[in-house]
């Protein structure tokens, strides 16, 4: 069995995670385009080596980051997301039809 | 034939013929480079070939011929598709298999079983009920039935309610069928090498030159080759060929497993497969069951294989078919599944002119080789997009324009 580090549970199973996908920089949604959306939502690096990407442990909802060799299988680092998101990520909706600023 | 062989037979030589010419040296151009030796890059040259009559053709393989995941499916051949583009698409490329043997004078084994995609849940019902109905509006024979007729059809199968999981219907598909899959490439590499294609194994591609906007050669272990256009189908290897030529893929490479069992008597006619269970079988003509079932759960470029996938597997295989608890698994393996976010395939057109692309073929490319490689030979020959490949272009991304087979797909192969 392959065993995976929780940041917050320690070390389980790895069927009790869920793959995340690789983590990237969102464009702000309020001022992208649709073909730059589109990019972020759709498109891959779909790597061969060393990706950062999020896991989640599924049990308790716990999402996280890990630092995995996608050609080996290895996994080298799992840690918190507050080690590369320092500041809480606000989502500002763009206003609707007929509000102000629409 | 039958004096052929009996003359054979007795005679002290046993020639055996050669399938495909000795290697030679690559040339210094070509007017096509394709790149993947997989079944859907030698049915391009093929067609091309055959078809339009373009011949000064070089396949390039980083590896053996078709030993990719052309060599690692199972090889289930339908077309109870979900969208109407989809139930099309694959249905052209399940009448071109039907004619196949006789038309490359090579017999892929092509044996029309029946298929079965179970149904478990009130919820599968209802998405095979719509799909026997886009299926039969398109002309595809395909219905929906139930236990006493799935009895009737498949008698191996488990119906009891005493499971996890009690059957409550079927899609069923009679011309769902299986074919030798190494054949189906032998027969497109030989028959493009007798018109003239060139196939180079063992030779892997790890650059693209480009100017203006064009492919102008193709780099490879074994040197540079200039090209009036190329094309490539690598399969798990996409997204990494793609950015070579410099652009990105909505494609994740994750494995998909598959493992057989040691030959037993011939019991199972019918393909079944069970999106629910995720899993699918069928019994080869040499008695093997071959099985496998969804994806991996996390992308990886390997073809190890695990034991969680086998557990998973056949603890659900044994509640169709509980007899099965004494049969050993003879071989595991695994190949990487190129998975698009809609479950379709990406092919035709891309950021440079004339390079084109045949990708995104996950766990489902095996049942589109022959109209993959005809209608790509056709776009490389004529410079158009058939209509027939136009709902899967690339670009429909970035026009939220996605053909979801994902309730077909999955688990379907
Ligand atoms: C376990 C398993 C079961 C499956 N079951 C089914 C099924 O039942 N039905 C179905 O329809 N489909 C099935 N599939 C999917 C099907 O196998 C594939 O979609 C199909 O074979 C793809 O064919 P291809 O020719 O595009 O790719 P491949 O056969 O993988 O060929 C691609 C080739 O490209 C080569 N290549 C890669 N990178 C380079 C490079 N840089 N330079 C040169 N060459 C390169 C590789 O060596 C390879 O030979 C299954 C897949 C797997 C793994």
């Amino acid at each position: 069995m392959k065993i995976m580090n929780c940041p917050l549970n320690g070390p389980r199973n790895i069927s009790e995670f869920a793959w995340g996908g690789e983590l990237r920089a969102m464009p702000d949604p309020n001022t992208c385009g649709a073909h730059e959306w589109a990019d972020y939502v759709f498109l891959e690096n779909n790597t061969a080596g060393m990706v950062r990407e999020w896991w989640c442990h599924v049990p308790t909802s716990f999402w996280f980051i890990a630092e995995r060799d996608t050609v080996s299988d290895e996994i080298v680092r799992t840690y918190r997301a507050t080690e590369v998101f320092k500041d809480r990520v606000e989502f500002k909706t763009a206003p609707l039809p007929g509000e102000p600023g629409s | 034939m039958p004096f052929g062989l009996l003359k054979y037979g007795l005679s002290r030589k046993h020639p055996v013929e050669r399938h495909f010419p000795l290697p030679t040296e690559l040339k210094p151009a070509y007017d096509v480079v394709i790149i993947g030796a997989g079944g859907h890059g030698l049915a391009a040259a093929y067609y091309l070939a055959a078809y339009h009559d373009i011949t000064n053709v070089c396949v390039i393989d980083k590896g053996y011929l078709a030993g990719g995941n052309t060599a690692r499916n199972t090889a289930i051949i339908r077309s109870n598709y979900l969208t109407p583009d989809g139930v099309r698409f694959y249905e052209e490329s399940l009448a071109l298999y039907r004619t196949l043997s006789e038309e490359l004078d090579f017999n892929i084994l092509y044996s029309e079983r029946g298929h079965f995609t179970l149904a478990h849940t009130d919820a599968a019902l209802r998405t095979s009920r719509w799909r026997a109905e886009v299926n039969k509006h398109m002309g595809v024979d395909s219905e929906l039935i139930y236990p006493d007729d799935i009895h009737r059809l498949c008698p191996s199968l488990n119906l009891s309610h005493d499971v996890r999981y009690p059957i409550l219907g079927a899609l069923y598909h009679p011309p769902g069928a299986i074919a030798r899959h190494d054949a189906v490439a032998w027969g497109y590499a030989r028959a493009a090498t007798r018109r003239g294609v060139e196939i180079h194994t063992n030779t892997e591609v790890i650059g693209i030159h480009e100017e203006n906007g064009r492919v102008t050669a193709v780099e490879t272990t074994k040197g540079v080759v200039r090209c009036g256009l190329a094309m490539q189908a690598v399969a798990g290897s996409s997204g990494r060929v793609a950015k070579l030529a410099g652009f990105r893929l909505p494609i994740k490479t994750i494995p998909l497993q598959a493992c057989v069992s040691l030959p037993l008597k011939p019991f199972l006619d019918q393909i079944v497969v069970s999106g629910s269970l995720h899993i699918y079988i069928s019994q080869t003509p040499r008695g093997e069951l071959v099985m496998g079932g969804s994806t991996d759960p996390y992308g990886l470029y390997s073809s190890r294989s695990t034991l969680d996938f086998k557990e998973g597997l056949l603890g659900h295989m044994l509640e169709l078919f509980p007899f099965l608890g004494d049969v050993h698994v003879a071989r595991q393996w695994a190949g990487m599944a190129d998975m698009t976010p809609d479950f379709s395939p990406i092919m035709g057109l891309t950021p440079l002119d004339n390079y084109y692309i045949d990708s995104g073929w996950g766990t489902w490319g095996f049942k589109a080789t022959p109209v993959c490689g005809r209608r790509m030979a056709e776009l490389i020959a004529t410079g158009r997009v058939p209509d027939i490949l136009y709902p899967f272009r690339l670009e429909r991304f970035a026009e939220f324009a996605q053909v979801g087979e994902k309730g077909a797909a999955s688990v379907g192969h």
